[in-house]
Formats: structure tokens, C-alpha cells, sequence
């Protein structure tokens, strides 16, 4: 089965991808790591550069876990893009890094990691960075 | 010294705390939108003349110079970091700019753009204060004709330097004296162009025309267009320089000024053209010639003084003969004309206080902008985080607002659409957008200045050839429309080689472009 990751270049991200590693390596399963950047924005905080997934790419083979590395770039919505690839790949699990926001925070930029809990139709691990 | 006395009295006007709020007002609207690609401080301004109807005339001024100075540094940041210039007049410091943030001196280039602006301001701005009263003395014996000369020649000249050719130049300048003319014709009292629609009677407020193109247009332009890659954060860290690169950064600061002065005062399409040589200019002398291309730092500093220098320069034919020579200086003479102001000659002599608050205001923007940009160049960089949706959600609903606030009336709110169109289509088919605005602008002016001069000389065509001014003028425009024939015989004569002096900044736009 595949455990679908969330990443994000933050410690919540990171945090995600230890426990996804981890758990694949537990259960022998294979892990699919997404970052997506909004085509909306010049700038995006979160999307991942070149170099990080490359050195993602070699972490995750060091610890011979069967894995892939997805880059989506188009779109406005990481839940979206997260959801879609849910219905296309019916991973076994969902892995997210999640953080401390307030109320007004999300009322003003919603939350994706809400979004997720509540609407993925797989079980979402939810993490904490350390 | 008379010129002294009064700067000094305009300081002393400026430091009221009002006064010093809305210039600190100014230059952080200004960096912002500088910052922002596609949103620049013609766009800023004209969103903001409906909203300072109500605002003091001076105030006003003071946070439209913010606006404009701020703009010129706002671009550097967005030129360096993405390579996606935030100004058309950062253009050319994304050449080596973005080099130098590749390679991990974001910082330096950060500073030099920002030091250097402020080093090329204050310099261009004490050049104001000397030569602006030189140009106005120069200008008061001006007459209708002579004014006639000097609008066509700033026509000829934003319609011929700048964009990809000199057809699309004149085509958006034909558009733009069109719409300058529709309404009553005022020696005449015949209606042009007004198709029987009672509201175009009065002409189309400039208000309206200019938001619509730069805002309206803008968006839509966005909206069918500007989808691609985000890219990641660079990290920036404090901007600070080293020894070695203030030694290499000081001269191309002072080059970039001397450059940008002049050439912000001739209408030859403001900042665009004196950036491109400044960057030739260091290209040849420097020392380091084996790191141009790969982060040199004299390639941002002189641009990025030159430009500020130019917004110094664009002021003095502004404010001393009323005459824009780039798109935000065109938006501010229409607000001096909304408020009854003649900008020209006369207006240093009616208006002294005005001017030379404004005036000593630019001091004031500029070390405000220097202290706002230097320590805080990675807050500005993210400005870049935000969602293009939210922006132009935000400049439509100004845009209509403003539109709607000019006479309260429905029909404007259709020309914005319509004119918002017509911006798109001169993205779309790549037209300049100044001469456009000139066009609109300076169409009645013109008018008015070609009308008194025929009934002067009871409608002999002569009349409009009287006096050197009008001569040179004429001159000038004659060689440059002449030019590309010109060139050919040349190049015939000596055998392929040596091409049109705009050969070279196309050239350099292609490696801009690369």
C-alpha cells in the first residue's frame, strides 16, 4: 500500500515525513511524497526547491523505502491537489504536519490541514514538528 | 540663493507632522507597489486621485512624490530576487542582480540598489533645486507656438524610444490623442466624436482613462496571462555591503546619476533608456569585466541610481513647463489640472510654497526610503507571497470606486470596462503605454496651444514655426522620424556594418529577456 506525505520545507513537513518513513518501514509500504506550489502567488514559502527534493529523494532511498517525489504546480489549493491525488492513488494513509493557528488566522486563510482531516477519505496522521 | 530661502521655507513647511505622515505614507505605498510586478506608482497614483479630492492639494502632492520615488526602489528588490523586474525601469538591474542573489550576495545587491538610489536621489534632487529655476526662467517667454513644438517633439519622443517598434509607438499615441479629443471643441463649440451620448459632451475624465488602462487593463491582462511557477524563497538577510563593494559601487552611483538626470528631463520615455546605458556604461569601464554576466555589482548600482535620477529629472519639465515625460508624471499633471493648478511656468511664481515643500518633501521621501528599505528589504520581498486574486480583487474594487466617484454616474463605470479593454488589447498587441497616456493627456494642450497660434497668425501655417525653440523642436523630430533612413544610407555608405543607435538596446533587452 502507499502512504501519501504532505511536504512542505518546515519543520511540520519534515515532521511528516519521519513519521511517514517510519511507518512505511514498520509496515513495508511504499511512500509518495507531494510538495505543490500555487501558481497564483510570485513567491511561494512553500514550496520546495530542487536541492530539498533531491536530498529527499536520497534520504528516502537510504532508508530503503520504496518511494516517489510529485512536484504539482499548477492550482490555487494544496487540499485540492492532496484530495485529487487521494482519489487517483487510494493510499493506504495520509501524513501532514500540522501547527498551532488562530481563530482569526484561519478565518482570514482557512486552513488545509483542516481541510484535509475532514475531507480525505483515507486515515490522516496528523504530526507535530519536535 | 533666493532658491535656498525658499527650499528652506518648504522644509519648514514639510516638517509638520501631517505633512510628514503622508510623505511616510507615500514612500511605503510606493516600495510596495514597486515590488509588486505590474502594479507600478502610475497605476498607485491614478487609483488615489478620486480618494485625494478631499485631501490638501500639497499633501496630496507630497504623497504622490512618495509614491514615485518609492516605486523607483521598490523594483530594485523584486528585479534582484526573481529576476522578474517589479519596474519597467529594473529591467536591467535583473541582469546582474539576480546573478548576484543566485550566488548567495543578495544582500550586497540589496544594499547597493538601495544606497545608490538614495546617494542618485538626494544629488538629483539638489539638481532640481538649481535647475528647475533656470528652466522656468527659460520657459516664462515661451509661446503658444513654442509650446505646440515641445508637446509634438514629447510626442515623437515617447512614441519612438521605447517599445518594439516605432509604428506601435505612434498607433498608441493616435489612440490616446482620440480619446484626448472627444467632447466640445472649445473654440468651436462643435461636439467631436461624442456619437450624441450626452455624457461624452464633457470629454472622458482622465480619472477614468487612466484607471481603466492602467488598472482595469492590468487585471485582465493577469487575469488571461500571468499564470506560471512560484518560485521558492531566497533568503535574504540584512542588506550590508563590504569595503570592497562600496569601493566598486561609488562611482557607478555618481555615472548612474549624471546619466539618469538628463535623461529623466527629456521626454525620450523616462527611466527606461538611461538605466540601459548607465548598464553599458559600467559594463565598459569596469575593472571586473570576466564577472559581468555573473553578478557584477557595478551593473546594479549605476541602473539602479540612474533610475532614481531620472525621477528627479521627470520633475523639472513637470513642474517648470508642464510637459510629463513618463506615465506617472503625466497622472500627477492631471491632478494639478483637477485642482485648477497650470503646471508650468507660472507655477513656481503663483504657487512658490507649493513647489518647494514638494520639493523639500523629495529630501525628506528619500531618506525615509533609504531607512524603510535597507533593514527591511526581506519584509518587503514578502510582499511577493500574496495571492494575485487577493491583488487585483483589491485594485478592481478601487479601480470601480473611483471611476464611480468622479461624477456618480453610471456611464463611467462602462467606459472603465471599455477602456480596460482597450488596455488589454495594448498589452496584447504589445503597444506602449506611455505615449498612449501622453496622448490623452497633452491632446487638449496641444490643442489649445496649436488653435492660439493659427488664430495668431490669422491661420497661417508659419505662425507655428516662430522662434529657435520651435525650430529645434521641429528639427529634432525631423532627424528622429528621419532616422532609420538615415541609418541606411549610412550603413549602405560604409558597407553592412554599424547598425541604429537602437540597435543596442534592443540587443541588450534580448539578454534581458534570455
Amino acid at each position: 500500500m502507499t502512504i501519501l506525505v504532505g511536504y512542505i520545507p518546515t519543520p511540520q513537513g519534515e515532521a511528516a515525513l519521519a513519521a511517514a518513513t517510519a511507518e512505511a518501514r514498520a509496515h513495508g509500504d511504499r511512500v509518495l511524497v507531494v510538495n505543490m506550489s500555487r501558481d497564483d502567488k510570485l513567491v511561494d514559502a512553500h514550496r520546495a526547491e530542487g536541492r530539498d527534493l533531491t536530498r529527499l529523494d536520497a534520504d528516502l532511498a537510504e532508508s530503503g523505502v520504496e518511494h516517489e517525489v510529485r512536484r504539482v504546480e499548477h492550482g490555487t489549493d494544496p487540499a485540492d491537489a492532496i484530495l485529487s491525488i487521494i482519489d487517483a492513488e487510494a493510499p493506504r494513509m495520509l501524513v501532514i504536519g500540522i501547527r498551532h493557528r488562530s481563530p482569526v488566522g484561519k478565518l482570514l486563510l482557512g486552513s488545509t490541514a483542516q481541510r484535509l482531516l475532514l475531507d480525505a477519505s483515507c486515515p490522516v496522521l496528523a504530526v507535530k514538528a519536535g | 540663493m533666493d532658491n535656498l530661502n525658499h527650499l528652506i521655507d518648504g522644509f519648514g513647511h514639510v516638517m509638520t507632522p501631517l505633512n510628514l505622515l503622508f510623505a511616510f505614507i507615500g514612500v511605503i505605498v510606493g516600495t510596495a507597489v514597486g515590488v509588486l510586478p505590474g502594479i507600478g506608482p502610475a497605476m498607485t497614483v491614478a487609483l488615489l486621485l478620486p480618494i485625494t479630492f478631499s485631501l490638501d492639494t500639497t499633501q496630496a502632492l507630497i504623497m504622490f512624490a512618495g509614491i514615485f520615488y518609492g516605486g523607483m526602489y521598490g523594483g530594485s528588490t523584486t528585479s534582484i530576487l526573481l529576476n522578474t523586474p517589479g519596474e519597467s525601469s529594473s529591467v536591467v538591474t535583473a541582469l546582474e542582480g539576480n546573478k548576484m542573489a543566485k550566488v548567495g550576495r543578495a544582500a550586497q545587491a540589496l544594499a547597493t540598489a538601495a544606497i545608490g538610489s538614495f546617494v542618485a536621489g538626494t544629488i538629483a534632487t539638489v539638481l532640481l533645486v538649481l535647475v528647475m529655476p533656470q528652466v522656468v526662467a527659460f520657459a516664462i517667454d515661451l509661446g503658444s507656438p513654442e509650446y505646440f513644438a515641445i508637446i509634438m517633439l514629447a510626442f515623437v519622443g515617447a512614441s519612438m524610444v521605447l517599445g518594439s517598434s516605432r509604428l506601435r509607438g505612434f498607433a498608441a499615441l493616435l489612440v490616446g490623442l482620440s480619446i484626448g479629443i472627444i467632447g466640445i471643441d472649445k473654440v468651436t463649440g462643435q461636439q467631436r466624436m461624442t456619437f450624441g451620448i450626452p455624457q461624452l459632451a464633457d470629454g472622458i475624465d482622465i480619472v477614468v482613462v487612466a484607471v481603466g488602462l492602467f488598472a482595469v487593463g492590468e487585471a485582465l491582462w493577469v487575469a488571461a496571462h500571468l499564470r506560471r511557477k512560484a518560485a521558492g524563497v531566497i533568503p535574504v538577510g540584512q542588506p550590508w555591503m563590504g569595503r570592497d563593494d562600496w569601493k566598486r559601487s561609488w562611482k557607478p552611483w555618481l555615472r548612474g546619476t549624471a546619466l539618469g538626470f538628463p535623461f529623466g528631463a527629456i521626454p525620450a520615455g523616462g527611466a527606461e533608456v538611461p538605466t540601459f546605458l548607465s548598464y553599458v556604461a559600467e559594463r565598459k569601464l569596469t575593472k571586473h569585466p570576466e564577472q559581468f554576466g555573473h553578478g557584477a555589482i557595478e551593473g546594479v548600482a549605476g541602473p539602479e541610481a540612474a533610475n532614481n535620477a531620472s525621477a528627479a529629472g521627470t520633475l523639472v519639465p513637470l513642474l517648470a513647463i508642464g510637459l510629463p515625460t513618463n506615465a506617472t508624471a503625466a497622472i500627477i499633471l492631471t491632478f494639478l489640472q483637477g485642482r485648477g493648478l497650470e503646471p508650468g511656468p507660472l507655477l513656481i511664481e503663483k504657487q512658490p510654497v507649493l513647489v518647494w515643500t514638494l520639493v523639500a518633501s523629495l529630501f525628506v521621501g528619500n531618506t525615509l526610503l533609504l531607512a524603510l528599505n535597507l533593514p527591511l528589504a526581506p519584509l518587503w520581498a514578502k510582499l511577493l507571497q500574496i495571492p494575485r486574486p487577493y491583488l487585483y480583487a483589491g485594485i478592481l474594487f478601487f479601480a470601480t470606486m473611483g471611476a464611480w466617484a468622479v461624477n456618480g454616474q453610471a456611464f463611467d463605470l462602462y467606459l472603465l470596462l471599455g477602456i480596460g479593454l482597450v488596455g488589454f488589447a495594448i498589452r496584447r498587441f504589445g503597444l506602449p503605454v506611455l505615449p498612449f497616456i501622453i496622448g490623452v493627456i497633452l491632446a487638449p494642450i496641444a490643442e489649445l496651444h496649436l488653435r492660439r497660434s493659427l488664430q495668431l497668425s490669422h491661420g497661417d501655417v508659419s505662425g507655428l514655426f516662430g522662434g529657435p525653440v520651435a525650430w529645434a523642436c521641429y528639427g529634432i523630430i525631423a532627424l528622429a522620424i528621419l532616422w532609420p533612413l538615415i541609418a541606411k544610407a549610412v550603413r549602405a555608405v560604409r558597407g553592412g556594418k554599424g547598425g541604429p543607435g537602437s540597435g543596442l538596446m534592443a540587443e541588450i533587452r534580448e539578454e534581458a529577456t534570455v
